[in-house]
């Protein structure tokens, strides 16, 4: 087994467009769950917006790709309202509920086939991304030691990070403010928040839709680095969100990087133990009725699956977390 | 200890009847008609109530009287079947509860509500009202950092106040119950309000400390607010009610001073019926 390219492999996965891609979804989830404790499970619905945001303008109407970053954050901010006007003055988990819904929802109809001449119906969309890359520099591969990126996938990757860093950025100021702090009260306890004279309905609802926003830019650098948009159950479904969530949960909800290292942690393992699989099953030391060759893209998911446990079970504040506050954990 | 002459004193020409839902000559609060029901049980029914501004009143009953219920219809948290109130004259119906806080009404609950996650200093400066730095674009610019300074100094001044000093940084949901008691209290300080009113706010806080407590509800008065308070012991309601009106299943049956509703048959039927085991303290020390 070649443990040195399992490893690159894994770090270079790390540093991916995917990545950058996970670590804006959880962002946005920790605005939603970590700060205000709102439960989101239809991230991925405002990645659909975001990624088809971006690509419609482009595909249907021919217009340029900066007008469909418009039209994304757009998406997005009028999806959160949908969403939250019927839910947030209600218990939480009609939010849960209706989020999960609606996400798929979407996703079946940009796939419909009487709209496929605007989304592409379920053969989605490809080659609007052309001005970006039109843009890009690097004209051959890059190679550090021994990674090596793709003149493509290196111009994606600083936009991914820049995009993530400004997030942070943006996350930090608001966080650490008196808004910060309004968002805070709301998670720990609604009622004692309006007795305090703040709008709960309307800070939650600010709350949904710039976490929102991050899961549209989210689809939007997911469009942007594969270079097409599907409205797949791996690309837009559900599974996405909760990788989302295993990711802000793995780093620490409620912390400001927690999101960040967590996705680049749950890509490079994820990395990681398929490299591992295969690597071992090369070597013959899995013998082929135990895994087959189609099976190790799940069985990873598997050992994911029981390394996330293992840390909710020691240390369930996460990478970043803090133990003390979830001594109070209501 | 206010006497009886003291509490009279007080009230000078301004005294109202004792009778439930007499007049006040200045009332913050005007209640009228005003009924809840849960299924078939009538929690709150009050015809007519009036609270008078800057004093302090003690609102007592027995248990499952409907006290919380009203406080909980005056401040929004709940809707009323009928009935309408209005605060300053201003007509308060169907507000939501933001809203009747930031007019200057602010409650705190029977069952207190730290923000457990959050320190006891963040509680407090959650509790001043209309911050810059509450609205999104200018908490980016960070132009509220001198209000939030002002702000963290007059937390200060009141956990000081309330000897909570020392635990300034802790994070709430670490507080002992009592802690909490005054933690919300002081937090419903910060906003400055005009009519505060308090849902059990010595239970399980500690007698030494009941006492120190009770000067500083005494001072509110003395700054110029209104204090409406639910209270079961006693002695506490002696020590500080202008005050007291008294509720039993859902309506008023009494007003007056402690005094009066300490000698009221009414009330003391009120009491006995539903709690025969309940010790009465009603037989003033002082006589
Ligand atoms: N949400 C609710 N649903 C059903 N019944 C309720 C509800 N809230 C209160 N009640 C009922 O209304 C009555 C009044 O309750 P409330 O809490 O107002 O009493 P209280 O005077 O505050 O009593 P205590 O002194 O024990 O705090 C009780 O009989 C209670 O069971
Ligand atoms: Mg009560």
């Amino acid at each position: 087994m070649d443990f040195q390219s399992i490893i690159v492999n894994a770090l270079q996965a790390a540093v991916s467009p995917e990545a950058a891609i996970f670590a804006l979804a959880a962002i946005g989830l920790n605005i939603h769950f970590g700060y205000t404790g709102l439960l989101n499970f239809g991230q991925a619905g405002f990645m659909t917006m975001g990624a088809y945001g971006l690509a419609v303008p482009v595909f249907a109407f021919g217009w340029p790709l900066w007008t469909g970053v418009i039209f994304g954050i757009l998406a997005a901010v009028v999806f959160a309202l949908a969403l939250g006007a019927p839910t947030l003055r209600l218990r939480a988990d009609y939010l849960a509920i209706v989020t999960i819904a609606a996400a798929e929802i979407v996703r079946f109809l940009v796939r419909a086939t009487s709209l496929s001449d605007i989304t592409g119906g379920s053969n989605g969309i490809n080659g609007f991304s052309s001005d970006f890359y039109d843009l890009n520099p690097f004209t051959e591969s890059i190679k550090f030691g021994p990674f090596s990126f793709l003149p493509r996938t290196m111009w994606a990757i600083i936009l991914g990070w820049v995009l993530v860093l400004l997030g942070i950025g943006f996350c930090y100021l608001v966080v650490n403010s008196p808004w910060g702090r309004v968002l805070k009260a709301i998670r720990e306890d609604e009622d004692a928040a309006r007795a305090l004279g703040k709008n709960a309905y309307s800070i939650k609802m600010q709350s949904l839709i710039i976490g929102g926003i991050f899961g549209a830019l989210a689809g939007m650098m997911l469009a942007i680095s594969t270079g097409s948009v599907q409205p797949s159950p791996q690309d837009l479904g559900p599974p996405k969100t909760f990788f989302a969530y295993a990711a802000l949960i793995l780093g620490g909800t409620a912390r400001l990087w927690g999101p960040v290292v967590g996705s680049i942690i749950f890509i490079a393992l994820l990395q990681f133990t398929d490299g591992l699989i295969r690597g071992a099953q090369s070597a013959g030391w899995i013998p082929e009725w135990f895994i087959s060759g189609t099976e190790v893209g799940v069985m990873r998911f598997i050992l994911l699956g029981v390394g996330l446990m293992l840390l909710m079970l020691y240390r369930p504040q996460g990478i970043f977390g803090d133990k003390r506050e979830m001594a109070f954990d209501v | 200890m206010s006497s009886a002459s003291e509490v009279e004193t007080a009230w000078g020409a301004d005294r109202p009847e004792s009778t439930p839902g007499s007049k006040k000559s200045d009332p913050i609060l005007v209640v009228d008609g005003i009924r809840r029901t849960f299924g078939g049980l009538t929690a709150v029914d009050v015809d007519h109530l009036e609270i008078q501004r800057n004093k302090i009143t003690a609102l007592i009953g027995p248990n499952g009287a409907g006290k919380t219920t009203f406080f909980n219809l005056i401040t929004g948290f709940d809707a009323p079947d009928a009935g309408s109130w209005s605060y300053n004259g201003e007509p308060m119906s169907s507000l939501a509860p933001h809203k009747v806080a930031l007019k200057g009404m602010v409650r705190t609950f029977q069952l207190t509500k730290a923000l457990a996650r959050l320190s006891v200093i963040e509680n407090m400066k959650l509790g001043a009202q209309n911050q810059k730095g509450e609205n999104l674009f200018r908490a980016m610019m960070r132009g509220w950092k001198d209000e939030e300074r002002a702000n963290e100094e007059r937390a200060d001044a009141l956990l000081k106040r309330f000897k909570m000093d020392h635990m300034r940084e802790e994070f709430a949901g670490g507080l002992s119950g009592g802690q909490r008691k005054l933690l919300e209290m002081a937090r419903a300080l910060m906003t400055e309000p005009d009519l505060i009113m308090l849902d059990e706010p010595m239970a399980g806080v500690n007698p030494a400390l009941t006492q120190s407590l009770l000067g500083h509800v005494k001072e509110l008065r003395d700054e110029g607010r209104t204090v409406v308070f639910v209270e079961h012991d006693m002695d506490v309601v002696r020590d500080i009610s202008d005050w007291v009106v008294v509720m039993a299943e859902g309506k008023i049956i009494a007003e007056g001073t402690h005094e009066e509703i300490g000698k009221n048959r009414q009330v003391i039927d009120a009491y006995l019926g539903s709690h025969h085991d309940e010790d009465l303290t009603f037989d003033d020390e002082e006589e």
